[in-house]
């Protein structure tokens, strides 16, 4: 293939933030109609640069070329006046907005046609809608202008985010972590869209720390350490363990090495449940399962089929409207949180840092969340703090937590490191059942290595696990048996020694025949 | 706005006039005494319409304002005051004193609303916080120099209160006419035209609240001021990242909402009555945050709401008419404390949240941070 035009380049980008070097003589190019991933762990400098060719932030050296001319960024303004968009991590959308007035937001067009003026002229939101229905017709996005965002799926409001920038006349794209809120199934959507956008001529900068992905849909990559560049590669040339180790800057363990389990007494026994979700409409119709003490049962599902609800309920979170719960021998249905912790279950939740932190306290006030009103922790009414201390800085040994003192409030923590307390805290007790709920969602390949290890470690010390996960990837390599959910109900139990990707994707989508039954 | 909360705005208002027409109608057709409870309400709805405006502007751009009543108490001390200092100290006309008195009501509200905006905005302080010290501000500022100015000896107008310029006029506007020239000769269709005549003789300021209603919903919904206002108020970030200057527009519709809660306290003292009291707002600030809460934001929603707490206050005007014509089992009618007491009922009542909840802009009331 003829090396086409350099569309895009940073020169020596170096930017320091009080105490960090977040990008050292870093240097990175795009060429047109290509996908360049940038591949690093979390606090590798991605961000950092990426915000420095969206103009976000000014480098205290280098500079940036656009189509061959160095530039000056100094707001997003200037890099989408020069044809650079960028889709964030976070979508910056307005849920109560239509499609059509988040797209045409900050670039309004109004009934005399002048975009970005007069702020009192009528907005001609039907001339937008028109000009979103051409774009998404020209480049296979479908979206209806029409529909108001907070209505439409995650992979939907994607996808208004890229015709957003499109619309823009953006060339050059950004991703930042485009397939962290998608499911696999949407991940893929979104990698035609890509390969579409590029036979269009889009050039695309494609930010992740998901190696399958990288290997399936980039043209160039590039790995990012420290704040520096470690290396690139061509996909045809490398394969997930190499990336990982450049990454990493290690080698890693990238499949759990786990031996077979050896289930015996049943620990978990679910027998009918149902449960509402926050609207009041049934979520999980009906479900049956069991856990043993040994074994780790992995809940797979497309995101929004009643996991959520599930896990709350068997934490007691939920209410359950009817069926039972047993926990250890123990009738725990509706019963209250406390009972289920001190009957001996371990919850690491959806989202930690609503659920599983209080951010605004200390790591050691965290890590000892569920039995600081127990000795030894608590004596008369009276917290201990010196054996609070003592605990707090054996897990932060333990748990490899990497935190500059116990006494720093847990938001200030990475994402891995606050996952990190909440397994010390978590595992650290005698506990009988462990419900694992998107362990690993958002964390960097050493973490996510980390936190599979503890989860193996548990079952083999005879602890029941029930892992919930959108990451096939993960079900898959840390399960003993998949119980797969469809609209709240589980429509398969499987070995998971004895099931493919591919059919585990179909019960996910409901489509397998016997998932009628 | 749903059916169910404008079901009940409709519900609470024909209870309102349904009260007073079954007490009059003996005495006066009902008619008129519709027209005339219309009247009224259109009259005493003024400052909370203009008070819920000004919460929707700022509220919508994402700064919590609950300190309305504090704008509207010093405009109308600092527009009665302009207007009696050009009328008696320098000798202006009366009306020209007035127009540049309502002129004063709006900075003075649009100015005590940039503090507000400065703490808010730039110094991230609290908003309630901002809000109450406006609020107490207002409070001690007016009472103050009411004091100084005119109470005491030796001050400029030599402890005498000076009279006032008046009041704004009455404009006459010609809606019933317009229906009695087609009626030709037709009873019915004329008292309804005379009927009409008196809803619509309005003050200015009353006439103007009604357009800026109309005038806030066309910029809010339709312009790109509008859309912008309320992105900044709802994900300020995201506005950020397209190039729209978050604090910027914060600051321009915060002292827009206090210009507004400026004109509503020129209603009190240039438009309503001739004089300037302590705390004669009495509240009228919270009432109207109440209307712009159960109004859901929108200008149409908190007019709507507004006119339930001006009807309440319509029905204690017009019950005073019929005093001695109030049968024996409604006797506590004839308490005019007790009607008084019903607009601030009516907003615990829609503040419980039982007529259904509303959603407030999801980045109201946070300071933004890059």
């Amino acid at each position: 293939m003829p090396e086409a035009e350099l569309v895009l380049q940073a020169r020596g980008i170096t930017k320091r933030f009080p105490g960090v070097l977040a990008n050292s003589d870093v240097s990175f190019d795009l060429r047109k109609g290509e996908v360049h991933a940038l591949l690093g762990e979390n606090g590798a400098g991605k961000s950092t640069l990426m915000n420095v060719l969206y103009g976000l932030y000014h480098p205290d050296a280098g500079e940036v070329l656009v189509n061959g001319a160095p530039l000056q960024l100094d707001s997003a303004k200037d890099a989408i006046h020069h044809g650079i968009g960028m889709v964030h991590q976070h979508f910056m959308l307005i849920p109560v907005f239509t499609v059509t007035e988040n797209i045409m937001l900050g670039a309004e067009t109004d009934h005399r046609s002048r975009p970005d003026e007069t702020p009192l002229a009528r907005l001609d939101r039907r001339e937008v809608a028109a000009r979103v229905r051409e774009l998404s017709r020209q480049y296979g996005l479908e979206i209806d202008p029409e529909a108001l965002v907070g209505d439409l799926p995650v992979g939907v409001q994607q996808r208004v985010e890229i015709v957003k920038a499109l619309y823009r006349n953006a060339s050059i794209l950004i991703l930042d972590e485009p397939t962290a809120v998608l499911t696999p199934q949407e991940a893929d959507d979104l990698f035609d869209i890509m390969r579409e956008l590029t036979r269009r001529g889009v050039s695309i900068i494609f930010i992740t720390h998901k190696l399958r992905e990288v290997l399936a849909i980039a043209d160039r990559i590039t790995v990012m350490r420290g704040g520096k560049v470690v290396g690139s590669a061509l996909p045809q040339q490398v394969n997930e363990q190499q990336l990982a180790s450049m990454m990493v800057g290690r080698d890693v363990l990238l499949s759990v090495t786990k031996t077979e389990a050896k289930p015996t007494d049943p620990i978990l026994q679910v027998e009918n449940l149902t449960v509402r979700d926050v609207r009041g409409l049934p979520a999980v119709r009906g479900i049956s399962l069991e856990v043993r003490a040994g074994e780790i049962l992995g809940i797979a599902g497309v995101q929004g089929n009643g996991q959520t609800e599930l896990a709350e309920a068997l934490t007691g979170l939920r209410r359950a409207e009817s069926g039972s719960i047993t926990l250890a021998g123990r009738s725990l249905t509706n019963a209250s949180p406390r009972a289920f912790t001190e009957t001996g279950l371990a919850h690491i939740p959806e989202d930690r840092q609503k659920h599983g932190l209080v951010l605004g306290y200390t790591v050691a006030d965290n890590m000892i969340l569920c039995d600081y009103y127990k000795p030894p922790f608590s004596q008369a009414g009276v917290l201990q703090q010196s054996v609070q201390d003592a605990a707090a800085r054996k897990w932060i040994e333990a748990y490899d937590v990497r935190t500059p003192s116990p006494y720093v409030a847990a938001g200030k923590l990475s994402g891995g490191n606050q996952q990190k307390v909440i397994v010390a805290r978590e595992l650290s007790r005698p506990v009988k059942l462990v419900i694992a709920n998107q362990p690993t969602r958002g964390l960097d390949v050493g973490s996510i290595e980390y936190i599979h290890k503890e989860i193996v470690a548990m079952r083999d010390r005879g602890v029941a696990v029930l892992l919930v996960s959108a990451e096939l990837d993960e079900i898959m390599s840390l399960s003993d048996r998949i119980a797969v959910m469809f609209h709240g109900q589980i429509v398969a139990v499987v070995d998971s020694r004895k099931v493919s990707r591919e059919e585990l994707g179909l019960w996910m989508a409901g489509a397998h025949p016997q998932a009628q039954a | 706005m749903d059916w169910k909360r404008f079901g009940f705005i409709g519900f609470i208002i024909v209870v309102l006039f349904g009260m007073v027409v079954a007490i009059g109608k003996d005495h006066t057709p009902p008619l008129v005494i519709i027209a005339s409870m219309l009247a009224t309400t259109l009259t005493v709805v003024t400052p909370l319409a203009l008070g819920s405006l000004s919460g929707i502007f700022c509220e919508r751009s994402g700064v919590v304002n609950i300190g309305i009543e504090g704008m509207m108490l010093a405009a109308a001390f600092f527009g009665w005051l302009t207007s009696i200092y050009l009328n008696t100290i320098f000798n202006f006309a009366p009306m020209f004193s007035l127009v540049m008195g309502v002129l004063a009501a709006i900075l003075a509200g649009g100015l005590m609303a940039l503090l507000l905006a400065w703490l808010s905005i730039t110094f991230k302080v609290d908003q309630i916080i901002g809000g109450t010290v406006i609020n107490i501000l207002a409070v001690g500022i007016t009472g103050f120099l009411n004091r100084q100015l005119f109470f005491d000896k030796g001050s400029i107008f030599g402890g005498n209160v000076p009279h006032a310029p008046g009041l704004l006029p009455i404009i006459h506007l010609p809606v019933g006419s317009a229906l009695a020239a087609v009626c030709g000769g037709n009873a019915g269709c004329l008292d309804v035209a005379n009927a009409l005549n008196k809803v619509f003789d309005q003050k200015p300021i009353a006439l103007l609240s009604l357009a800026l209603v109309l005038v806030t919903h066309y910029v809010l919904f339709h312009t790109r001021w509008g859309l912008r206002t309320r992105a900044v108020g709802e994900h300020p970030k995201a506005a950020d990242t397209v190039g729209i200057n978050v604090n910027r527009t914060r600051y321009i519709n915060v002292v827009i909402g206090g210009m507004m809660a400026g004109l509503a306290g020129a209603y009190f003292t240039l438009e309503s009555v001739p004089s300037f009291e302590p705390l004669m707002t009495n509240g009228r600030g919270f009432i109207s945050l109440a209307a712009m809460i159960f109004g859901n934001w929108t200008p149409f929603g908190a007019w709507a709401a507004a006119l339930v707490f001006g009807a309440a206050q319509a029905l204690q005007i017009n019950l005073q008419f019929f005093r001695e014509f109030i049968p024996a089992q409604w006797a506590f009618l004839q308490q005019s404390y007790f009607v008084g007491l019903a607009p601030y009922l009516l907003t615990m009542i829609i503040l419980t949240g039982i007529i259904g909840k509303t959603t407030p802009p999801a980045a109201d009331g946070q300071p933004y941070e890059k």
